[in-house]
This record gives structure tokens, C-alpha cells and sequence, in this order.
């Protein structure tokens, strides 16, 4: 509601402002609101426009195609104060009044009417932002860890290179019709960053002095997930564009374009054998290395994307690992404490910390987002915020003496929960609130998982704060289950004779080294989840062998190595049976319904659109 | 620039007004009555008999101070009597929102300006603190009722006092005039006129309510264009042009007719009405009992049930 006026952003800040990145172009708006208007009038065909308008950012909503998604891409995540603003007031006017933190670092306005779309583009456009190629069969945003420039363990900022990425291929030609969506991520260090998942992973490394990257290639997640391979021990960073050129060129030749069930290049790398493959990636690299001009070498221009002219502080103490405010807490802390003892770490740099703002399944109100915007100004030096993949916000050089301000203000807008870096901070895609795809409403359930365990307080169990909890509407990926401590994704089972909405749950999934995709356990009704979440934890408060952790005991069961009564994934399919077990639909029908939903359960879906 | 057309002194903006220089697109319906001299001894501009400056639908703050100064506009608070005991714009008068609503006839309004001392011809800005809404909808009642030279204040009340600008705890009165009575029924439609147009070429059916509640449930065949479009965060309307490309966007031309509803009183629809009025579309009409009466006699209904989309707000 806008009853006040709002002078926020004319408010000077202490610190210089971030200039505009530039990722969005005028003149695609006119185009795209013409191209709708054509399309009204019959004057383009359905594939014709739905091609163009995937690949301009807007997907088609739910079972209703004149509505859209708009995904605003947001490369590594980094957003200003300003863009913030803008979007608020463009969620406001024509979307929901809500804006959505997506798992990719995109943010999301749902249900914009397609007349509205361009409308939507055009304001983008002034803060400097870009819905171009954020769908379709183009490079999606580019991700990097949040915590690229304040890790302890980095060893340079990948985020310049990240951006000079997305930048060298953002409308480049080479891109623009691939044979299906590619996802390219730079992690910060081996712990932080989704690189093992992506088509093309990043992380920094050096041999001696010399700057650059390990690469993993082949990686993702959807109906079938692959861990990324190590292209090599070592890639300088002047041969970087040059891999990331090879990769695509041989995808867009020898990628898929008959199945679009397994055209994503990790199927091809698959069928093709990861050592043909390599083989195929070493070879063409030499001739794209030597056929590279000078300028397409120039027009990846990493050194410019490092922001010069800001001098923020180094780092001037010892190595510490994050998060280092891990004190115990106990269950009468004052919700202060609780707070900083589950939203802040530390950076490397002294003094400084990172905050994390807790969201409901990436939800933002309009009002809230002006809101988060003031206090960046206020109290970050950096100026910015990151997205992350857990669907919040994380505020960056954010000084230790400022904290508690820091919190009072986010109280001010609602924004004060716990929980963020925690089991309690549960992931959900979009499911059925907006999806095509989607055959549950994950979207929800994420929120009441987080409400749930936040009431109980098991976001202050130090034992279980590694462990994540990640839901999606429908085996495709997007709520990223595979890599969670405990995933679900939506189904439909019939059960004593009726359809009711069910999750197949996943154990053991991370994305860190060494981490392995999440394993089958067994099939969940939907309104069974959260009991069963909460019983899995019970079972491990009484298994689990001195400090265990909850995602190391739930790891040994996927091995077969739990050591007391609960040994394998049968035991604890078991051991969970009294929970997961509905009655029959006249005696609770309320279990045979979703969340949301007062209705019969159908599973209804439409084709979906990842696949243009 | 300034709203005013047809007052002959120049009104000299103390700043440059970012908001855009609505020419009246309904100017010549306005002045066709030649502005009589008014038979009330009391009108505003005390006793000058001169032509009453002749307003847009939208009045900009330096135009409305000026003619505060001079005495020659009639400013209506439509807020709560508590609200507008506390403190108002100079000079204003107090109609709350909810003694329009109630008047149940035509005649009522004709009273309810009579007694606020607005006579035909009196300029009137009117204003509210939500976003304009509340304003339009007392605004619309003024001008079905006969009273065209109608006006919105582009800001709050709120916006106005963050400005900075002359307030007063004066509760003011004004001596009672007379208005004729002559209903511009051009500018209203029920249910049955809404069915009769439904389909008709070039005829729109607006839902100004928000996306959400739009795509619960709607009179079929309407468009949505929600209320929240309309405004920023510095004016309750936004530039002419943005709403005209709206409009384009969604296919509504000067020439259409527009048919405005909301939820249930017309007062987000109302705020449509100045909107479309301002960006040009000459025939543009408010379904002032809006989705609420069109339920209540059980008209038929769009709804759309095939996704959880309130599960999206973080409200």
C-alpha cells in the first residue's frame, strides 16, 4: 500500500553506491511488448512467440498462459539498494506485491499479465537489470557462492570473472539456440558454491602465483542428476574463456535435440563417456585458444568488473573458518541472541560479518524490499546484498558494533526471524502456486516446514544446523532435493484407492566435496512431511554416537553403517511407517488433500516450458 | 506548466513539476456551458464575480496553494471527522467517504455539496490518505451528480504533510448555496448495462482490484488492471503517458469504452476512472456496486482454481 512517501532513495548513504551493471537493453521492451501485440493479433505463431518470450525472461504461469513468471536475472546474486527498490514497486504494480528469491540467484515476479511484461522490462532497465536469456535454451544466470570476497578459505574473489561470464555471454550468438538451458557456477572455495551441479563448475585455485580455476563439467540436477567431473588439475584464468567457449560449442554440436528429456549436456557427456568427452573438450579448446581474435578475448574483460572504486577492507587477521559466532545457545537466549547465533557469521575480514535474512520459501513483500534496501544503504558497506540459493538474502560487511541495529530495523519490517543458516531454513521451489510442472505445493510446504521447526526451536540445535531440508513440486529439480540432508519432491500416489499428493523423500544429498546426490528412501503424503521430518530427528536424538550430527548420522544409513538399531534406509523406512501410514480417505480426508487446497487432490500438470 | 486552462493569471510553479500537464480531454464538454455568474452571494472568491478557473482531473500542489490563496476553490477532506479534526489542508471542508456512500439519492449529494458551500460552478479538489481512492470515489459522486468542474489532488494527505506544507485544525463552514441537479448518467453503469455491452466491439470490462483477488474470482470477459498500476510512490497517478501505454499494451484505445469496477463500492475503480479520464479515453464509466452487487444477484462468475497462487504472498 503506498500511503507514505517513501524517501529512501533519495536518502544519501554513508558509503559510495555500486554503479549501474548495465545487463538491460531499452529496446528489447518496445520489441517485446510489439511481439505481444503481434501475437494477440495471430500475426506470430504460438512457438514462434513462446520461443521469443522464453527467451526473454518470461515463462508461462500455471494452466494460464496469459499470465508470466518473470525472472530477473541476478548475476552472482549481487543486488543494490536501488534495484531493490524497483523491484518492489514493479511486484507491486504488476505482479503480486511479492517477490520471490529463487534457488538460482534469480529473483522471480509471478503472475504479471503478458500485456504488462515489457512494463515490467522497462523498469528493469533503469537499475541496469535483465530478464534476457533467464529461460529458454541460452546460458541462465551465472551463480557464485555468497560468500565469494569474505571466505575464509578462498583464494581470490571469483565474482569478477563470474560477472565477466555472464557478460561475454549474455545475447552472444553462440548461445542463443543451444540444444536445451545451460547453467554455469562459480563456487568461492570447495565448501561454498553449487559448482558440482551446474554444466559448468568453477572454483578458484592457483599453482604457485599463477591465478585460475578447477573446472567440473557435466554436472546438474533434474529428473536424472549428475556430479560434475574435473576437467583438469589446473585451468589458468586465460584459458577460462576459452574452455567455457569449447564446452558450449561442442554441446550446441553434438547436444540433443530430438529428447528433451535428456538434452540437458550432462546426458551427453553420460552417453558420450566423461574420457571421450574430456578428450573432445582438451582437443577443440587448443583450436578455440588459438582461433580466439583479439577482440573476443578483450570482450571478456574481468579486470573491469572488479568494483575499483571501492576500497573495502582486507582481510588483517588469521585464517578462522565460518561461521565462527557458533557459542552455544540455549532455549530461554533472547531472541537477539538467537538471531545472531543463527543468521551471522563472520567474514574473514576482522570485524566485519555477514547477515543473513530469513525468507519463507524466498518470499518478499514489496514493502519489505524497500525496507531491506534502507538498511543496506545504512549498514553495509558493501552496498549490495547477495541472493543466495537458500532463497534469502545475505548483507555483507556488515560491522559487529552495528549489529543490534541491525536487527531492530529488520524487526521494523518483519524480517527478524531465526533460522536462516539452519535446518529450519527449509528450501521450495514455486510447485503448483505458479508451475506448469508443478504436482504439489512445495512452495508452501517449505513455509510451514520452517514455521514448524522455528516454533520448536531446532533451529538453536547446534547438531542438526548443517543438515537442509529442500522440497520441490515435481521430479525436476528446481527446489535443488538432491542435495539436501533430507529432500523431497512431489508426486501423486493412490493410497487405499485414492489419489492423494505424496513426496518421494531423498537422504544424504550435499553439494560440497566429496558430496554425494541424495538417495531414494521412501514415498511421504504430503500433510505427513513435517511429522515426519520431526520423527526422523527424535529417532536421531536417541541413535546417534556422541556429537554426531544429524546429516553424518543420515549419511551412515545411506551406507549401511549406522551402528545401533537404525542401520540402513529399510530400518528407517520402518522405523518412520507409523507416521507415513494414511488411513483411508473417509476417515481423514483432510490427509488425501494439499496444502492450500479444500478440494480433491488431482494431479493436474501442463507441458512445461524448460524445454522451448 | 499548470492544470488550469481557462483562468487568465498565470500561476508560476515555485518548482519544476515532474507531473505532466493534463490538458482536459473532456475541456470542451466543460466550457460548453459558458460558466454563469453564480447566483449564491457566498461562492468562493468572494464576491468575484470573474470565471471560475475550470480544473483537470488532476490538480497539482502549486496550482491547488494558489487558488487556496485566492479563495477560489473549495477543498474536500473525504477522511473520517476524527481524522480531519486533527488536522487538514487549509481551508478544507469535511465530507468523510462514508456520507456519500450513504446518501442514497442523487438529491442527497446535491445537499451534501450544497451544504459544504460548492455551487455549480466552485472549483473542487479533493483528497483523501490511503492512495487517492477514497478521493475518486467522492470525486465520481460529485461529477455523476452534475458537478464536472471536479478535481483529485495529486498527493495524500500524509504526502502533503511530509512536504512540509500549511496545515490547519480549523474546522471550516461555509454558507449553504445552491446547486442544480443534472445527472451525467454517461458516467455509471449497473449490472444490467454491463451485461448489455458484454462482448460489444471496443467495449472493456476494468477490474481494478489487485492480481490475487482478480484471479479468484471475476465478471467474465473483464481485463485486470489493478489499482496498484495507477499510482507511485510520490503521486496517486502516474505520468499520462505510462497509463496510456498501459491501456495500449491491453489493447484500450481513446475510443473505447471502459466499464470500471472493484470489490465492492467503486472506490479502486474510481481511482480507474481519473486514471483513463486523464490518459484520454472519452467514455469511460463506473460500475459503482461493483463485483459485490454483480454476486449478490448471482451473475455468473470466473474462477480460477488450478494453482495455490495466494501461497506466493509473503503477507
Amino acid at each position: 500500500m503506498k500511503n507514505v512517501l517513501n524517501n529512501s532513495h533519495t536518502k544519501k548513504s554513508l558509503y559510495s553506491p555500486k554503479s549501474n551493471p548495465r545487463w538491460g537493453r531499452e529496446e528489447e521492451t518496445d520489441i517485446f511488448s510489439q511481439r505481444v501485440k503481434l501475437f494477440r493479433q495471430g500475426k506470430i505463431s504460438e512457438d514462434d512467440f513462446r520461443r521469443f518470450r522464453l527467451q526473454h525472461g518470461a515463462y508461462g504461469s500455471r494452466l494460464q498462459q496469459n499470465y508470466s513468471m518473470v525472472r530477473i536475472k541476478i548475476p552472482s546474486g549481487e543486488i543494490t539498494p536501488e534495484q531493490l527498490e524497483k523491484i518492489a514497486s514493479l511486484a507491486e504494480a504488476f505482479s503480486i506485491g511479492s517477490a520471490h528469491v529463487s534457488t538460482r540467484q534469480n529473483i522471480q515476479l509471478h503472475w504479471v499479465q503478458l500485456e504488462d511484461v515489457s512494463e515490467v522490462m522497462r523498469g528493469l532497465v533503469e537499475v541496469g537489470l535483465t530478464t534476457r536469456e533467464a529461460c529458454g535454451n541460452t546460458v541462465r544466470n551465472v551463480m557464485c557462492s555468497h560468500f565469494a570476497g569474505v571466505c575464509p578459505d578462498e583464494l581470490f574473489d571469483p565474482t569478477p570473472y563470474a560477472m565477466a561470464i555472464a557478460r561475454f555471454f549474455l545475447r552472444n550468438p553462440m548461445c542463443q539456440n543451444l540444444p536445451r538451458k545451460f547453467k554455469i557456477n562459480f563456487g568461492c572455495c570447495q565448501k561454498h558454491g553449487l559448482m558440482r551441479v551446474a554444466d559448468i563448475g568453477l572454483v578458484p585455485s592457483k599453482r604457485d602465483e599463477l591465478k585460475g580455476f578447477k573446472i567440473y563439467l557435466g554436472g546438474g540436477l533434474g529428473a536424472a542428476s549428475f556430479i560434475g567431473h574435473e576437467l583438469e588439475d589446473f585451468t589458468p584464468e586465460d584459458k577460462v574463456l576459452a574452455t567455457c567457449m569449447t564446452v558450449i560449442r561442442l554441446f550446441d554440436r553434438h547436444g540433443n535435440r530430438e529428447n528433451m528429456a535428456r538434452n540437458r549436456m550432462r546426458y551427453l557427456v553420460h552417453e558420450m563417456g566423461w574420457t571421450k568427452f574430456q578428450q573432445l573438450v582438451l582437443k577443440e579448446r587448443s583450436i578455440v585458444d588459438m582461433t580466439i581474435s583479439f577482440s573476443t578475448a578483450k570482450s571478456f574483460d574481468f579486470k573491469s568488473e572488479k568494483d575499483i572504486s571501492r576500497r573495502l577492507p582486507e582481510s588483517t587477521r588469521a585464517k578462522i573458518k565460518l561461521p565462527v559466532i557458533n557459542e552455544r545457545i540455549n532455549p530461554d537466549a533472547s531472541t537477539y541472541d538467537r538471531w545472531v547465533h543463527t543468521n551471522v557469521v563472520a567474514q574473514r575480514q576482522e570485524g566485519y560479518n555477514v547477515v543473513f535474512v530469513t525468507l519463507g520459501a524466498g518470499d518478499i513483500t514489496s514493502s519489505q524490499l524497500r525496507g531491506l534496501a534502507g538498511i543496506i544503504r545504512d549498514l553495509s558497506e558493501e552496498q549490495s546484498a547477495r541472493n543466495t540459493p537458500n532463497q534469502n538474502f545475505a548483507i555483507r560487511f556488515v560491522r559487529t558494533e552495528d549489529l543490534s541495529n541491525f536487527y531492530d530495523k529488520l524487526s521494523n519490517i518483519g524480517l527478524a526471524n531465526p533460522g536462516a543458516l539452519t535446518i529450519a531454513s527449509a528450501v521450495g521451489c514455486s510447485g503448483t502456486t505458479s508451475c506448469n510442472l508443478a504436482i504439489t505445493n512445495s512452495h508452501r510446504l517449505a513455509k510451514e516446514v520452517q514455521l514448524k521447526l522455528l516454533q520448536l526451536g531446532l533451529d538453536i540445535d547446534d547438531s542438526l544446523s548443517h543438515s537442509t531440508i529442500k522440497i520441490s513440486g515435481c521430479p525436476n529439480s528446481c527446489g535443488q532435493h538432491e542435495i539436501a540432508t533430507i529432500g523431497f519432491f512431489g508426486g501423486a500416489s493412490r493410497i487405499s484407492g485414492s489419489m492423494a499428493p505424496t513426496y518421494t523423500m531423498l537422504f544424504g544429498g550435499s553439494a560440497e566435496e566429496n558430496g554425494e546426490l541424495g538417495k531414494n528412501v521412501m514415498r511421504v503424503p504430503a500433510k505427513r512431511v513435517i511429522d515426519t521430518i520431526l520423527k526422523i530427528v527424535e529417532i536421531y536424538r536417541e541413535e546417534r554416537t556422541g556429537n554426531e550430527s544429524l546429516d553424518a548420522w543420515i549419511t551412515g544409513i545411506v551406507k549401511g553403517q549406522g551402528n545401533k538399531k537404525i542401520r540402513n534406509l529399510d530400518d528407517i523406512k520402518l522405523a518412520l511407517s507409523s507416521v507415513t501410514n494414511l488411513p483411508s480417505i473417509t476417515e481423514d480426508p483432510e490427509s488425501y488433500r494439499d496444502y492450500g487446497n479444500d478440494v480433491k487432490f488431482t494431479a493436474k500438470t501442463a507441458k512445461g516450458e524448460c524445454a522451448a | 506548466m499548470c492544470c488550469l486552462i481557462s483562468t487568465p493569471s498565470p500561476i508560476i510553479s515555485a518548482k519544476k513539476k515532474k507531473s505532466q500537464s493534463v490538458i482536459n480531454p473532456n475541456y470542451e464538454n466543460r466550457t460548453s456551458k459558458k460558466p454563469k455568474k453564480s447566483n449564491s452571494s457566498n461562492e468562493t472568491g468572494k464576491g468575484e464575480q470573474s470565471v471560475q478557473p475550470i480544473l483537470s482531473y488532476l490538480i497539482d500542489v502549486d496550482t491547488l496553494r494558489t487558488l487556496i490563496r485566492k479563495k477560489a476553490i473549495r477543498v474536500v477532506d473525504v477522511r473520517r471527522t476524527e481524522e480531519y479534526n486533527q488536522g487538514h489542508i487549509e481551508s478544507a471542508v469535511s465530507i468523510p467517504l462514508a456520507s456519500v456512500l450513504d446518501a442514497e439519492s442523487t438529491e442527497k449529494v446535491i445537499t451534501i455539496m450544497q451544504d459544504a458551500g460548492i455551487g455549480d460552478h466552485t472549483p473542487v479538489a479533493v483528497y483523501d490518505d490511503t492512495f487517492g481512492a477514497l478521493a475518486a470515489r467522492v470525486a465520481w459522486t460529485f461529477q455523476y451528480a452534475g458537478h464536472a468542474n471536479t478535481s483529485l489532488l495529486e498527493l495524500t494527505f500524509s504526502q502533503w504533510k511530509n512536504h512540509g506544507l500549511e496545515t490547519e485544525k480549523k474546522i471550516n463552514k461555509f454558507p449553504l448555496t445552491h446547486h442544480s441537479m443534472n445527472v451525467n448518467k454517461d458516467i455509471y453503469a449497473d449490472a444490467e448495462y454491463v451485461e448489455k455491452t458484454k462482448g460489444m466491439e471496443n467495449n472493456f470490462l476494468l477490474d481494478s482490484r489487485e492480481r490475487l483477488n482478480f484471479l479468484t474470482e471475476h465478471i467474465p470477459g473483464a481485463t485486470n488492471l489493478p489499482y496498484t498500476m495507477l499510482g507511485t510512490q510520490e503521486s496517486i497517478l502516474r505520468n499520462t503517458s505510462e497509463i496510456k501505454r498501459f491501456l495500449e499494451n491491453r489493447r484500450i484505445s481513446s475510443e473505447s469504452e471502459v466499464i470500471a469496477y472493484c470489490g465492492s463500492v467503486g472506490t479502486l475503480s474510481g481511482l480507474a476512472y481519473y486514471a483513463l479520464k486523464m490518459a484520454g479515453v472519452k467514455n469511460v464509466r463506473l460500475y459503482s456496486k461493483s463485483f459485490k452487487d454483480w454476486k449478490r444477484l448471482g451473475k455468473p462468475v470466473d474462477e480460477f482454481n488450478d494453482a495455490n497462487y495466494w501461497d506466493l504472498s509473503a503477507e
